[in-house]
C-alpha cells in the first residue's frame, strides 16, 4: 500500500503546523499556486509506521550479508553516525565565517591528510559527491593539463574492457573518445594492445588496481611507464582501495591522479542507493587543478582555499563542500581505525575473499581467474550450472535471497559469462563466510533436481520475481489518483 | 581489533584452509618494490576517545543563530524524519539492483518520486542527483539531447541564478562545446525583465528561469517561459521546492509548462550540516523521460500479478550503455531522498505552505526593521521568497564580523559574486525564527552600528 492511499482529505499532523497565519499578501497573484500540491494528508505515526514497514521489506548490511562485488559493503560504524550528527555539525551552514567553523575544517583538513597517506598522493580534494564525479574530476583535470601545455591532440582515453561503466561514461563527458583496451585469460591487462593503443592523439588510461576482475594488476610499473612515455596520465579508479590500504599506494604505482569512493572503503552508509563522497588525490603535476574548495592550515588556523587560491583549478564540482557529513563519518571511521587499523582491512577483507574463493573452489564452484590469488573480491562463473541445469547466475542470485543472503554482483563484469562477483569484506566472521557456501552448494543441488524451482526464485521475499520488461513497457514512474 | 570479527584460531583455520602460511602471502602478487612501508597517520582511537574529539570540534562551532541562506536553508525537521532515515535497512542498504530484495527503498523512491513531481507539477520525476547545482548541469546536458531542432549548444542562464550553480554547470559542461550565456538583469526589480529579452535572439537550446532567483526575488516566469518556448528552446526551471508550496510550480509556467525542473531537496528534511549531504531533484515532461540522467523506479508486478516496484530504463545508465549513457551518475542520493520522503509525508502540503509562509513574513519583517534603521536600504523593488538584498553603509564584512561575536551569522556577502553589490548583504529569515529572535538581531546591529 502506497502513502497516498494510507491518505485522507482532511487529515493533518497538528504538531508540524504553526498556524501562525503569516502575511503572503504581497506576493502577486499570477506566481501563486493556484492548487494545493498533492502530498500525503496522513497523521505522523501513520508515516512513521508505513516507512517502518517499508524499511522491513529491505536487505541491508544491519540485516544481512551482503556481498555485493565492488560495492564494499562492510558494516558503517553506528559512531561514525551519531558523532557526524552532533548539533554542532548539523547546525553549521556552509556559509557560516570560518571564525565558526574551526572545529568543522580541522576534521576536514585531517581527513585530506590521511587520504594523503593512505594514496600515496601528494594533494587531495574532497568535494567530488561520489564515485562517478570523483572520476569526471580526474578526467577533467587530466585534460586541464595536457590543455595547459597547449596539448590539444590529445583525444583519446584507453579503458580497459572490464571497466565499470562510470569510466567510458565520464570520459565521454569530458569530451573524449573511448579507446577500449582487452583483458587478457589471466586478468591482467593485454600489454602489447596497450602499446599499440598509444600515441601522441593519447590523453589518458583509466585503471582500477586491483582490477575489475579480483585481480591485481602486476604489470602496472610497466603500464605506467607505457603510457606516461607516449604523454598520457594515469588515472587510478579507487573503487577498490580497499583490497590494497597500507599494503600499496597508488601514488607508488606511477598514478597521476585517483578517486576514492568513501562509502566503500570508508564505511560510510550507502544509504539505498547513496550519498556517496568520491575525494580525489594527485601527483604533483596536477596540484593546480584540484577542484576547490580544499583546507589549508596556517599556524593552529584553518581556512578554504578557493580560486583565488588556485587560479588553474577545473572549478566548483558542488554548490558547497561536497557531502560534507558524509566526509565527517569517513574522518571518525578513518580515526577509530588508525595506522594499524586500516592496514588490518585490506589483510582481513583478502582473507575472508580468498577464504571463500578456496571453499567454493573445493565446493566444485569454477573460478573465472583458478590461477590467481583473490583481492578483497573473486569472480566465479556459473556458466557449467547453467548450461548443465538451465538455472543461470540470475537465479543462483534470486535464489540466495531467499537463504537471507543478499546476491554478490551478477554478470558484471560482462566478459566474464554467468558470473557473481563476490566481495565479503572484512567485517563479515567465518561462520557467515561458511554459511554462504553451504547455500550456494545447496542451491546447486536443488538447480539439479528441481530447476525449474530455482528459476522462480525467490519465494519468501515481500514480492515474487519482478516483470522488468512491463516495467520499461507500460511506464508507470507516478503514483495517480483515480 | 575494530570492526574485525575474527579470532586467532578462525585466523589459522582460514589460513589453513587457504594453503597460506600468513596474511602476508596472499599479498604475494604485489610486486615488492612496489610494498609500502606502513602509514605515518595517528594510532586508531576508541569511540569514547573519538567522542571526546567530536564533541569537543562541534561544540567549538556552536549552534548559532543563522541568518543566511544562499542555497542552503535553517528549517525545522519532524524528530520522527531521522530517526526512521537512519534506520539500519535504510542507512546500510545499496542501491536496490536485488529488487525482490529492496522493496522498501523502492516503494519509498516511487512515493517520491510522486512527491516531487506532484510539488513541481511535472509529469516525471527521477530518484535523485547530487545536490542543485549538480543538477542544473545535467538539465543543460539532457536539454542539449533533447531539443533536436535547436543546433547551437546554446543556453540562456540569468545572472540571477545562483552564482555557484553557475559555476558548477560550467565546470561539468564546457568540455562538450556547450557555451552558457548570461544574461543580466534588471537592477530595480533584481530580475529578469521579460521587456529586456531580444525579438531575435537567434537560435538557443534552452532558458534557464530561477524561481525564486538567488536574490530571493520573484521571477516573471510566465512570460519568461512563453519568450523561450516562442523561440523554439526548452525551458529549465530552478526551483526552491519549500517555494513551490506557494509559487506556481514550473509544469504550470507560461502556456506550455517547462520542460525539465531541477533544485536542491536540502530544505526537505536536510540538515544544513555544512553544505551536505543534500540530494539534488529533477522532473521532466514525459516526452523526455528517456533523456534523464540517474536512476527511475517504476511500477510493475511479479509473477503472480502482485504491485512491485524496480529500476527501470536502465538502457539509458552506464553500467549499460557505458560511453553512450546520458550521464556518469551511478550513487546518487538515496538516503536524503528518504529523509526527504518521510518529511514530506509528515509535514504534507499544508506544513509546507505554512513553513513556506512563514519564512516569507519572517524575512519581510527583518528586511523592512533594518530598512529603517539609518544607512540601511533595501536593493530590490520587487517581492521576494524568503530572503532580501539589503545595501549597508557599514562594510559587510565588519557587520558579519561583529554579528559573530553575538553567535548570529548574519548573511551573505554579494561582493564576491556581484561586484556591482559591493556594500550589500542577503539576509534569510526562516520559520525556525520568533519575532523576539529578529528583534533580537536588529538590536545587536544597532548596537554595533551605533
Amino acid at each position: 500500500m502506497l502513502i497516498f492511499e494510507r491518505s485522507q482529505a482532511g487529515r493533518t499532523n497538528g504538531v508540524q503546523l504553526n498556524n501562525l497565519d503569516s502575511n503572503t499578501a504581497d506576493i502577486p497573484d499570477n506566481l501563486r499556486r493556484k492548487k494545493r500540491a498533492i502530498l500525503p494528508e496522513v497523521s505522523e505515526m501513520q508515516a512513521v509506521r508505513h516507512y517502518t514497514g517499508l524499511s522491513q521489506k529491505n536487505f541491508s548490511i544491519d540485516t544481512n550479508f551482503y556481498p555485493l562485488g565492488s560495492c564494499t559493503m562492510k558494516y558503517n560504524p553506528r559512531g561514525s553516525n551519531k558523532l557526524a550528527m552532533l548539533p554542532g555539525f548539523l547546525a553549521r551552514h556552509p556559509h557560516a565565517p570560518e571564525s565558526m567553523s574551526q572545529g568543522f575544517l580541522a576534521s576536514m583538513y585531517d581527513l585530506q591528510e590521511i587520504l594523503k597517506d593512505v594514496t600515496g598522493m601528494k594533494e587531495v580534494s574532497l568535494t567530488p559527491m561520489a564515485g562517478a564525479q570523483g572520476e569526471f574530476a580526474g578526467v577533467a583535470m587530466i585534460r586541464a593539463y595536457h590543455d595547459a601545455n597547449n596539448d590539444d591532440a590529445r583525444t583519446e582515453i584507453i579503458v580497459p574492457d572490464a571497466a565499470h561503466g562510470t569510466n567510458p561514461a565520464t570520459a565521454v563527458m569530458c569530451g573524449y573518445k573511448v579507446k577500449e583496451i582487452p583483458t587478457m585469460d589471466n586478468g591482467d591487462v593485454d600489454i602489447e594492445a596497450l602499446k599499440e593503443a598509444v600515441g601522441p592523439q593519447t590523453a589518458g588510461i583509466m585503471l582500477t588496481n586491483p582490477s575489475t576482475v579480483g585481480v591485481f594488476e602486476r604489470k602496472i610499473k610497466e603500464i605506467a611507464k607505457i603510457v606516461h612515455d607516449a604523454g598520457g596520465l594515469l588515472y587510478y579508479d579507487g573503487a577498490n582501495l580497499n583490497a590494497i590500504l597500507g599494503k600499496v599506494k597508488p601514488g607508488d604505482m606511477g598514478f597521476d591522479v585517483i578517486h576514492m569512493n568513501l562509502h566503500k572503503t570508508f564505511s560510510t552508509p550507502h544509504g539505498g542507493g547513496g550519498p556517496g563522497a568520491g575525494p580525489v588525490g594527485v601527483s604533483e603535476r596536477l596540484i593546480p587543478f584540484l577542484p576547490v574548495p580544499m583546507v589549508a592550515k596556517e599556524g593552529d588556523n584553518y581556512r578554504w582555499l578557493t580560486e583565488k587560491d588556485r587560479p588553474q583549478t577545473i572549478g566548483r564540482l558542488s554548490a558547497f563542500a561536497g557531502n560534507a557529513g558524509i566526509l565527517m563519518r569517513a574522518y571518525i571511521y578513518a580515526k577509530m581505525l588508525g595506522r594499524d587499523g586500516m592496514v588490518r582491512v585490506s589483510e582481513f577483507s583478502t582473507l575472508n575473499a580468498n577464504y571463500m574463493m578456496v571453499k567454493l573452489k573445493e565446493a566444485g564452484f569454477e573460478m573465472a581467474y583458478p590461477e590467481r590469488r583473490a583481492t578483497h573480491e573473486f569472480i566465479l562463473t556459473l556458466k557449467k550450472e547453467a548450461k548443465e541445469t538451465g538455472a543461470i547466475a540470475m537465479d543462483f542470485a534470486k535464489r540466495l535471497l531467499d537463504y537471507g543472503h543478499h546476491a554478490p554482483t551478477t554478470y558484471f563484469p560482462l566478459l566474464v559469462p554467468e558470473c557473481f562477483l563476490i566481495e565479503p569484506t572484512e567485517t563479515e566472521d567465518m561462520a557467515t563466510l561458511d554459511s554462504f557456501i553451504e547455500v550456494m552448494v545447496k542451491i546447486r543441488e536443488e538447480a539439479h533436481t528441481d530447476a525449474e524451482m530455482v528459476k522462480g526464485a525467490p519465494y519468501t521475499m515481500p514480492v515474487k520475481r519482478l516483470d522488468d520488461v512491463k516495467a520499461a513497457r507500460e511506464l508507470d514512474l507516478k503514483w495517480v489518483a483515480e | 581489533m575494530p570492526f574485525i570479527p575474527h579470532t586467532e584460531e578462525e585466523i589459522k583455520s582460514m589460513l589453513d584452509a587457504i594453503g597460506a602460511s600468513s596474511i602476508e602471502d596472499l599479498f604475494d602478487e604485489i610486486p615488492a618494490e612496489l610494498r609500502a612501508e606502513g602509514l605515518k597517520i595517528e594510532p586508531g582511537m576508541s569511540e569514547l576517545e573519538i567522542s571526546r574529539l567530536m564533541n569537543g570540534r562541534a561544540a567549538e562551532d556552536g549552534t548559532p543563530g543563522v541568518f543566511v541562506g544562499a542555497g542552503a536553508y535553517e528549517h525545522h525537521i519532524p524528530a520522527a524524519v531521522w530517526e526512521i532515515a537512519t534506520r539500519g535497512e535504510y542507512y546500510s542498504a545499496y542501491t536496490p539492483y536485488q529488487a525482490e530484495a529492496s522493496q522498501g527503498t523502492l516503494q519509498l523512491l516511487y512515493e517520491f518520486q510522486t512527491m516531487i513531481a506532484n510539488l513541481t507539477a511535472m509529469d516525471v520525476s527521477n530518484a535523485s542527483l547530487y545536490d542543485g547545482a549538480s543538477a542544473l548541469a545535467e538539465a543543460v546536458l539532457m536539454a542539449v539531447r533533447a531539443n533536436r531542432k535547436s543546433k547551437s549548444k546554446r543556453i540562456l542562464i540569468p545572472r540571477t541564478v545562483n552564482p555557484v550553480y553557475r559555476q558548477v554547470a560550467h565546470a561539468i559542461v564546457r568540455n562538450q562545446g556547450i557555451v552558457l550565456e548570461e544574461l543580466d538583469y534588471d537592477r530595480e526589480g533584481g530580475h529578469i525583465d521579460p521587456a529586456s529579452l531580444p525579438a531575435e535572439p537567434g537560435d538557443f537550446t534552452a532558458l534557464v528561469i530561477p524561481q525564486p532567483n538567488f536574490f530571493g526575488v520573484l521571477e516573471e516566469v510566465d512570460a519568461l517561459t512563453n519568450w523561450a518556448h516562442s523561440h523554439g528552446a526548452l525551458v529549465i526551471g530552478v526551483v526552491n521546492p519549500m517555494a513551490m508550496a506557494m509559487l506556481a510550480p514550473p509544469g504550470e509556467w507560461g502556456s506550455e509548462g517547462a520542460d525539465i525542473a531541477v533544485g536542491d531537496g536540502q530544505p526537505l528534511g536536510a540538515p544544513l550540516s555544512s553544505g551536505g549531504p543534500y540530494f539534488g531533484f529533477m522532473t521532466c515532461r514525459q516526452q523526455h523521460v528517456r533523456q534523464m540522467p540517474g536512476r527511475i523506479i517504476g511500477k510493475t508486478v511479479d509473477l503472480d500479478g502482485k504491485t512491485g516496484f524496480s529500476l527501470t530504463l536502465q538502457a539509458r545508465e552506464q553500467h549499460i550503455r557505458r560511453s553512450k549513457a546520458t550521464s556518469n551518475i551511478c550513487t546518487n542520493q538515496g538516503l536524503l531522498t528518504t529523509a526527504a520522503t518521510i518529511f514530506m509525508s509528515i509535514m504534507g502540503a499544508e506544513g509546507l505552505e505554512q513553513a513556506a509562509a512563514t519564512s516569507h513574513a519572517n524575512t519581510n519583517e527583518l528586511s523592512d526593521k533594518l530598512a529603517a534603521q539609518s544607512g540601511v536600504s533595501k536593493v530590490f523593488n520587487r517581492p521576494v521568497f524568503h530572503e532580501s538584498v539589503l545595501k549597508f553603509d557599514k562594510p559587510v564584512a565588519d557587520i558579519q564580523g561583529a554579528m559573530a561575536e553575538q553567535n548570529i551569522v548574519a548573511g551573505y556577502d554579494m561582493a564576491a559574486e556581484y561586484p556591482e553589490l559591493a556594500g550589500c548583504m542577503m539576509v534569510c529569515v526562516t520559520e525556525t525564527k520568533t519575532s523576539a529572535d529578529i528583534d533580537n538581531y536588529v538590536d545587536n546591529f544597532k548596537r554595533i552600528s551605533a
